[in-house]
């Protein structure tokens, strides 16, 4: 089981970068950053089917960072909601896999996101439709550290304390990286933690690539009543391919022929690796 | 109510609301604004589909948006100028993009909100609306027309913006008879000589200024638009070539709202002289509803100067 969402979170890496790689363009160091917490999400913890990517009731979940679509898309395509040969196609133009993600176009697409800040409201939405028809189906979120910045946030982070959704578990992709640079020299939204408790959420520190502190992190999450959770999760930007490892340079460039041939290198180094343990 | 007594379009929301919310699984959202909105008379009858975001426009948007993804209908309200204005990329990305059963309940449009001033008077809801794929508006004229306009949307599936206003309307549709319909115009007169097109609380200055017009021996028909997207290009069309001068007539920019709606229809389908009444792309001001109405040229005296002026140009 550990081992392999693992795998899985390894394998959507490489779809995520060939994805990247083909469409010359795209976010490959912040989709590098959350790919573990994806594999463990869609692999599991939430309760969805592949075959009926509507299926009511399910667990839903909000990519708000929606730039690394990649990601997502590899992970989706991995659990078998598409075939992975799709994710090659990234941003082409004849392909439904759009540069930010399209629930209209996608199987288990739950939102359609990429404007910074609208996701995690959307994603309150989701779970307050839930509380008020007595549903127990969970909404899972993923916020960029850069992304607290925008206001909008913080009106969400109010919503989901005041409604008491605890039915909602949101991440923060701690990477300590946005565009411009380090998050505390761009603007510094340090202490996240202590924000995030002021605002009234349950607040669970972790390694977000520690798979089993996501996991346990998750499981806290739905023990807690009457608060949402929010999961700040430090992660190394560009996690698993080494050049790309915490350098901000790699938050919206896609890599040349080389590079590409390296990424993919290592992390075919990495599966057989997994696949050896 | 009976034709001619007058109630604010705002009213006729709130009123509208608490009876659908009976038949239909409705969310109503408000930002602070639901004793101005009157969306508390759906609150007082049900409460647990109520929802106040507080002071937040964009974060209520973009929440009704989560909401719609789980089959909820769900309403939004806020004043005009802070939902189309504050909230447009939220409206735009979150739920015109993913086209999202989402109905926004705009009130407080227009320069007649009064005494709160130009920040609070919002001339632009519709042009900034027109510009998002799929978006249907919605701006009825009388207490009829919204009630009808309402349930319309509920029955629609995928995102209206309703355009409310706070001022006291009178009554022009008899509620027996009247049947709405999304995107066709309603034919309140014919006419010969030009046709008056008119949406919101203009509509019964259209009439008046037919009226008016007879005096002088002219015969105006008078065309009202409540959708203004999509538009009824049809009977944009016939009025043009039945009548040979238009003169668009709203409570709001003419330069992105139906005057430029009923433009753009003229020119690609049958081009003859056309004048537009509206604020003439200028901000409002404070003071009473009706003396900056008059002000603004928005009366049956300018709309049937208009009219003179449009049938001169003919050739």
């Amino acid at each position: 089981m550990k081992n392999s969402t693992k795998l899985h979170a390894y394998k959507a890496r490489k779809h995520a970068i060939t994805g990247i790689y083909n469409a010359a363009s795209g976010h490959p160091g912040g989709s590098l950053s959350i790919a573990d917490i994806l594999s463990v999400l869609y692999f599991e913890k939430m309760n969805i089917d592949p075959q009926n990517p509507k299926m009511a009731d399910r667990d839903r979940f909000v990519l708000s960072k929606g730039h690394c679509a990649p990601i997502l898309y590899g992970t989706l395509a991995e659990r078998g909601f598409f075939p992975t040969e799709l994710c090659t196609t990234f941003r082409q133009a004849d392909s439904i896999l759009q540069g930010h993600p399209d629930m209209k176009g996608v199987p288990g697409v739950d939102m359609s996101t990429g404007s910074l800040g609208q996701g995690i409201s959307a994603a309150n939405g989701m779970a307050l439709s839930a509380k008020l028809d007595n549903k127990d189906y969970k909404v899972y979120a993923i916020l960029g550290d850069g992304e607290i910045e925008e206001g909008q946030v913080w009106e969400a982070a109010m919503f989901a304390a005041h409604y008491k959704l605890d039915n909602l578990v949101a991440f923060l992709d701690f990477n300590g990286l946005q565009i411009d640079g380090d998050i505390r020299e761009v603007m510094n939204s340090t202490p996240i933690d202590k924000k995030f408790e002021a605002f009234n959420w349950n607040v669970i520190t972790i390694d977000g690539h520690d798979y089993d502190q996501i996991r346990n992190a998750i499981d806290e999450a739905h023990k807690v009543e009457g608060k949402p959770t929010m999961i700040i999760a430090k992660c190394v930007k560009g996690k698993g391919v080494s050049f790309m490892e915490n350098q901000a340079g790699w938050h919206g460039a896609a890599p040349n022929k080389e590079q590409f041939e390296q990424a993919i290198s290592e992390l075919d180094a990495a599966i057989a690796e997994i696949e050896a343990e | 109510m009976a034709i001619g007594d007058k109630k604010a379009t705002r009213e006729s929301y709130g009123m509208a609301l608490a009876e659908l919310g009976e038949k239909y699984d409705i969310v109503v959202m408000d930002a602070d604004l639901s004793k101005s909105t009157k969306t508390d008379t759906f609150k007082k009858k049900f409460p647990e589909r109520f929802i106040n975001t507080g002071i937040a426009e964009g974060n209520m948007l973009s929440t009704a948006a989560g909401l719609a993804t789980t089959g909820k209908i769900v309403f939004a309200s806020s004043f005009a100028m802070f939902a189309a204005g504050r909230a447009f990329e939220q409206i735009r990305n979150s739920i015109g993009y993913p086209h999202l059963n989402v109905k926004i309940g705009a009130t407080h449009a227009g320069i007649s909100v009064g005494e709160d001033g130009a920040t609070h008077q919002c001339l632009e809801d519709m042009g900034i609306m027109r510009t998002i794929p799929g978006m249907v508006i919605i701006n009825p004229a009388d207490h009829v027309e919204a009630m009808a306009a309402v349930e319309a949307a509920v029955k629609y599936e995928g995102p209206v913006y309703l355009r409310f206003g706070r001022l006291p309307v009178p009554q022009i549709y008899d509620e027996n008879t009247y049947k709405f319909e999304i995107g066709k115009g309603v034919q309140l007169a014919e006419g010969t000589d030009a046709t008056i097109i008119a949406t919101c609380l203009m509509v019964p200055y259209a009439l008046e200024a037919r009226e008016l017009l007879k005096a002088d021996g002219i015969n105006a028909a008078v065309v009202n638009i409540h959708t203004i997207k999509p538009i009824d290009r049809e009977i944009i069309k016939k009025a043009a070539q039945t009548t040979g001068a238009i003169v668009t007539a709203e409570e709001h920019n003419v330069n992105c709202g139906l005057g430029s709606a009923v433009a753009e229809v003229l020119c690609e389908e049958c081009p003859v002289p056309m004048l537009r009444v509206g604020t003439q792309d200028v901000f409002g001001k404070s003071g009473k509803p009706y003396e900056l109405l008059k002000e603004y040229g928005l009366s049956a005296e300018n709309i049937a100067e208009n009219v003179k002026k449009a049938i001169s140009l003919k050739k």
